[in-house]
């Protein structure tokens, strides 16, 4: 069910009533209180709130890689809560990327390899359209380093080249420039929305910053468990 | 605030129990191998000083014949009208019925006191021992054995060895019938000052100065240092896996590390603090490991005593007796060996900047010029055993092929595993199977030590199991050539001896004597047999080398053959000219393999025997016959002479004892390989489950990825298994060059004989099993918690503020 290609209007993820909370030695904390969220493909919406609001929780549900308590995940029509850990998993191979602030990528691949492991894993490699990422993102000379020989920035760049050589229909990006100066954040971020939009995937992007979330194409803001406009 | 600062120290283990248990089984395991192993050498040679001292007198300086090998009276006479003190000794191997004991003769009352048996006290003891009728001192269970064949009465004393008697001189003279002839002279420590030397009063005589170190000591060196080398081997495993759990522990203590410093402990209480707990740690696991290693021991070493009467004829007592110095020295080898392992962990918190990382960093990260280094080393040491293999000689260099050849390859393991994953990362084209072998390369640092751990004890499996294999199949087949007499028997005198030669040639095809006596060759003291002229020798005597018409030589009187050792050790060749005893020399006309026998010996025709030593004891004989008929036979010989059964042997029964004994010889190898190869397991679990504690970083964004969990699990058992067979394949070669070391070199260096080598790769496939079910074992308790460890956990991973 890969959406690649939708165009803008249809609707890709729509969160309804979302409830998440966590148990702490001091008892439960209700984090998420009823979320409602709606992505249209291709759509870029950056999600803004408070340290602890959940902005991270509410990314890691709609990935997949955590369940709601109560309410809906739909991904294109497919209630996603519903899947089991198989179903789950593949959800995460082909419909979705992320990119987190702390890059993670895989320490014993050098770059290229990272760069082309979610893609051969989703069964979407595309020789031609990782050379073109790798030219956008200019990584041609750092193809056969491995992630610790790399800066900061570098190696969110790589981060960013191996969400979208999978050309996931959803990219879910977890304050990506956070660990980066202001000006290389501004040139990662130009570097991902412009080929989220070329691969034709919709963006999730936490931020707190009010700047980077003005480049998107909507902002949404979490706050007291709920999205507030 | 330093007891504070120590308690959040300790606080780490209350949180991470297993590790701690792992910590302390490390160390227990380390010490309980190796104290296990020193215990029972002490024992040992504790017993090879008390023989020696009662048996041989070493304790006291000697006269002993310069040329042959008896002293005559008069030359006593001699020294003792001169005035020394000196006291005389007859002795040699003798036969009571089925039992062979090493008879002693003394003077009781001229032997120096220190070596005295009795008391001055028992005079009435005294008399019994030189009266007419005579009597023999032999231990309790030497009395069991003669108490119905000895003829004489018995007095039973706790400390002589088993298997020795000890008589008046004059009943010795008799019983070894040497007509005054004696074996050595034993010297008192305090002559007189204004004695005539030696060389005057008895220029035909040498003084051995006295020797704490018993011959039976020096003759089984190379049975104890190898089992130094095993008990060093698994002291050496159970380090690496302290070094694992101390090196996890202090890499996850970076935080508290800082913290505390931060706080105003100096670095010296912090460094001091953990030296402290550390050496706690190792005085409970030593204590444990001691004890361990007591109980270890006291399983072992009846085993361990049956092979030393095996391959050397040496008595030691099947119980262990507490020596406090193997105590104290297990406990040393706790305390250094954990200091040694912890002693890089420690470098590294005193020269952890104050403001570093928190973060726990890669486990024991390994740069590529580490793996250099480690290769180069590897193949300089391989070079070193390359080289004493051709150019040393000695057991000590055998020993030095060995330990170079063993840590050469521990050296190059993670190089040559290194390079492997690399190649089957480059022949990968799914994206998975390229992660899976170059995450494991990564993982390589965390495992070497584990890994080399395996492959010694792999390859020292597979190198002592083809020796002891290849032994069990020639010396199988040596013994079918050897043991070719259907029937075995023993008179219980010369009168029934006599008897036997009279009817035995009358019931069967052939009686072949089998007698045999002491002589001095080549400066040893060593048997030599008399073979009579027949085909059963001329057929079946497995000969190494020999000049033509050997047995006719033989028969003739003028050539004699000797056994393997006595041509290696002694250098004797074919066509070279030996004396046998006081003017008797022979030609070598042949070398005969003689397995089991770490002496020399000579055979020589039955006649030329007879003719120069006319008293030999002619008790035993090999009877040929139809061996269907050979049942019958022994039942009448039974009947007719009234001999107890242990008397007349059938060859299956004397094959089948030879093999019992063969078996029991390596009982003591087959249980330490077990060990070693369990040490090594467990330091594989060891470093799996550390590794385990910091892989969900690794494993969380291949997760993330859609891999699921069951699946990563998986992967991590495939993990194991991959690099526990490239290691199982790499000890192959190591254990094959081990066992050429061991059969080519240590055994003819400290046996004497060489034992053509054979490959069963059978035992490789049992082996091979055996390591895949530990290989399962180790990683089964990581990867269940690695299968269900909770998302939320690896949902931290992802976290912004770790």
């Amino acid at each position: 069910m890969t959406l690649a290609g939708a165009t803008r209007n249809e609707m890709l993820l729509s969160l309804s009533n979302i409830v998440k909370s966590y148990q702490t030695a001091e008892g439960g904390i209700e984090i998420l209180r009823g979320v409602d969220l709606d992505l249209a493909a291709a759509e870029s919406v950056a999600l803004a709130g408070e340290s602890g609001s959940g902005k991270s929780t509410l990314l890691h549900l709609a990935g997949g890689l955590d369940r709601p308590d109560s309410g809906i995940i739909l991904m294109n029509g497919q209630d996603v809560g519903a899947l089991d850990d198989s179903g789950r998993a593949r959800y995460r191979r082909r419909e979705v990327g992320l990119v987190f602030q702390q890059f993670n990528l895989i320490p014993s691949l050098n770059v290229a390899a990272n760069i082309s492991f979610h893609a051969k894993l989703a069964g979407r490699f595309d020789v031609d359209w990782e050379r073109e990422l790798v030219d956008r993102l200019g990584l041609g000379d750092l193809l056969t380093r491995y992630p610790e020989q790399l800066s900061g920035g570098q190696q969110q760049r790589v981060a960013i080249g191996r969400t979208l050589a999978a050309r996931p229909p959803l990219v879910l990006a977890d304050e990506p420039t956070g660990n980066l100066d202001e000006a290389t954040g501004d040139a990662v971020l130009d570097l991902m929305l412009s080929l989220s939009r070329s691969a034709g995937s919709a963006l999730l992007l936490v931020t707190h910053s009010t700047r980077l979330a003005g480049k998107l194409d909507r902002k949404v803001f979490l706050r007291g468990g709920k999205i507030v406009p | 605030m330093i007891w504070a600062a120590f308690l959040a120290l300790l606080s780490h283990w209350r949180h991470r129990p297993l590790q701690l248990v792992t910590l302390i089984i490390g160390i227990t395991l380390a010490t309980a191998l190796w104290s296990g192993v020193q215990a029972i050498n002490a024992e040992a040679r504790a017993s090879y000083a008390r023989a020696a001292s009662i048996l041989d007198q070493n304790g006291l300086p000697q006269l002993l014949p310069k040329n042959g090998d008896t002293i005559p009276m008069a030359v006593y006479a001699k020294l003792r009208r001169a005035g020394w003190s000196v006291s005389p000794v007859i002795e040699g191997d003798y036969r009571f019925g089925p039992f062979r004991v090493r008879l002693i003769g003394i003077e009781p009352l001229t032997m120096p006191i220190e070596n005295r048996i009795f008391a001055p006290s028992d005079s009435s003891e005294l008399v019994d021992f030189i009266s007419k009728k005579g009597l023999l001192v032999v231990s309790p269970a030497t009395a069991a054995r003669l108490k119905d064949v000895a003829g004489m009465p018995l007095k039973i004393y706790e400390d002589i060895p088993d298997d020795a008697a000890f008589t008046d001189i004059g009943a010795a003279d008799r019983l070894l019938n040497r007509k005054g002839s004696l074996s050595r002279i034993v010297m008192a420590t305090g002559q007189r000052p204004d004695l005539p030397a030696l060389e005057t009063v008895a220029p035909e005589l040498i003084s051995q100065s006295a020797d704490d170190r018993p011959d039976m000591a020096r003759l089984t060196d190379s049975f104890h240092l190898n089992l130094t080398a095993f008990g060093f081997l698994a002291f050496v495993v159970g380090l690496f896996i302290v070094y694992s759990a101390t090196g996890l522990s202090f890499q996850q203590r970076r935080a508290t590390f800082r913290t505390l410093r931060s706080l105003g402990v100096s670095l010296q209480s912090m460094t001091a603090m953990l030296l402290v707990e550390i050496m706690l740690f190792a005085l409970i696991s030593g204590v444990l490991g001691v004890l361990i290693g007591y109980f270890l021991a006291s399983a072992l070493l009846p085993g361990v005593a049956a092979t030393l009467r095996g391959l050397y004829g040496a008595s030691v007592p099947g119980s262990l007796s507490f020596r406090p110095e193997w105590w104290l020295a297990g406990m040393a080898m706790a305390l250094a060996g954990t200091a040694l392992s912890s002693f890089q962990s420690l470098w590294r918190v005193r020269r952890m900047p104050i403001l570093a990382a928190a973060q726990p960093r890669a486990w024991a990260g390994m740069s590529a010029i580490t793996l250099r280094l480690q290769a180069l080393a590897g193949a300089i040491l391989f070079g070193i055993s390359v080289f004493l293999a051709f150019a040393g000689s000695g057991l000590a260099s055998g020993f030095g092929v060995l330990g170079a050849l063993l840590l050469a390859s521990a050296f190059l393991l993670p190089a040559f595993l290194s390079r492997s994953l690399r190649f089957a990362e480059g022949r990968s084209s799914d994206a998975l199977a390229v992660w899976f072998w170059a995450d494991t390369r990564l993982q390589l640092p965390g495992l070497s030590l584990a890994l080399m751990a395996l492959l010694l004890s792999l390859a020292v499996n597979i190198g002592v199991g083809t020796m002891v294999s290849s032994f069990r199949l020639t010396f199988l087949g040596w013994l079918d050539q050897r043991l070719v007499a259907e029937l075995y028997v023993t008179a219980r005198d010369e009168a029934e001896a006599a008897r036997l030669r009279e009817w035995l040639p009358k019931h069967s095809d052939a009686v072949l004597p089998i007698w045999s006596v002491e002589g001095n060759v080549l400066g040893d003291r060593l048997q030599i047999f008399g073979v009579a002229d027949h085909p059963t020798y001329r057929d079946h005597w497995p000969l190494l080398n020999g000049l033509p018409d050997v047995w006719n030589r033989v028969a003739q009187g003028d050539g004699a053959l000797v056994n393997e050792q006595l041509w290696r050790v002694k250098g004797v060749q074919p066509g070279q000219t030996i004396s046998l005893s006081d003017g008797w020399t022979v030609t070598v006309v042949g070398i005969y393999s003689d397995y089991g026998n770490p002496k020399g010996q000579a055979i020589v025709g039955l006649d030329a025997l007879v003719q120069h030593y006319p008293n030999l004891a002619k008790l035993r004989y090999g009877i040929r016959i139809d061996p269907a008929l050979a049942p019958d036979l022994k039942l009448q010989i039974l009947r007719e002479f009234g001999l107890p059964e242990s008397n007349v042997i059938d060859q299956a029964s004397l094959k089948r004892q030879s093999q019992a004994v063969f078996e029991q010889t390596f009982a003591v190898t087959g249980a330490l390989n077990v060990l070693t190869l369990a040490v090594a397991g467990f330091a594989m679990f060891a470093s799996l489950l550390t590794l385990s504690g910091i892989r969900l970083p690794q494993l969380a964004p291949v997760w993330a990825m859609g891999v699921r969990r069951r699946d990563l699990a998986l992967l991590e058992i495939a993990r194991t298994l991959a690099l526990w067979c490239a290691t199982f394949i790499a000890a192959i070669p190591v254990g094959l060059a081990l066992a050429w070391v061991l059969l080519a070199i240590v055994n003819v260096e400290a046996f004497g004989w060489r034992l053509p080598m054979m490959i069963f790769p059978a035992d490789w496939l049992w082996l091979g099993a055996v390591a895949f079910v530990a290989s399962v074992l180790s990683v089964l308790l990581p990867v269940m918690r690695l299968a269900t460890v909770n998302p939320a956990d690896l949902l931290r991973v992802f976290a912004n503020e770790r």
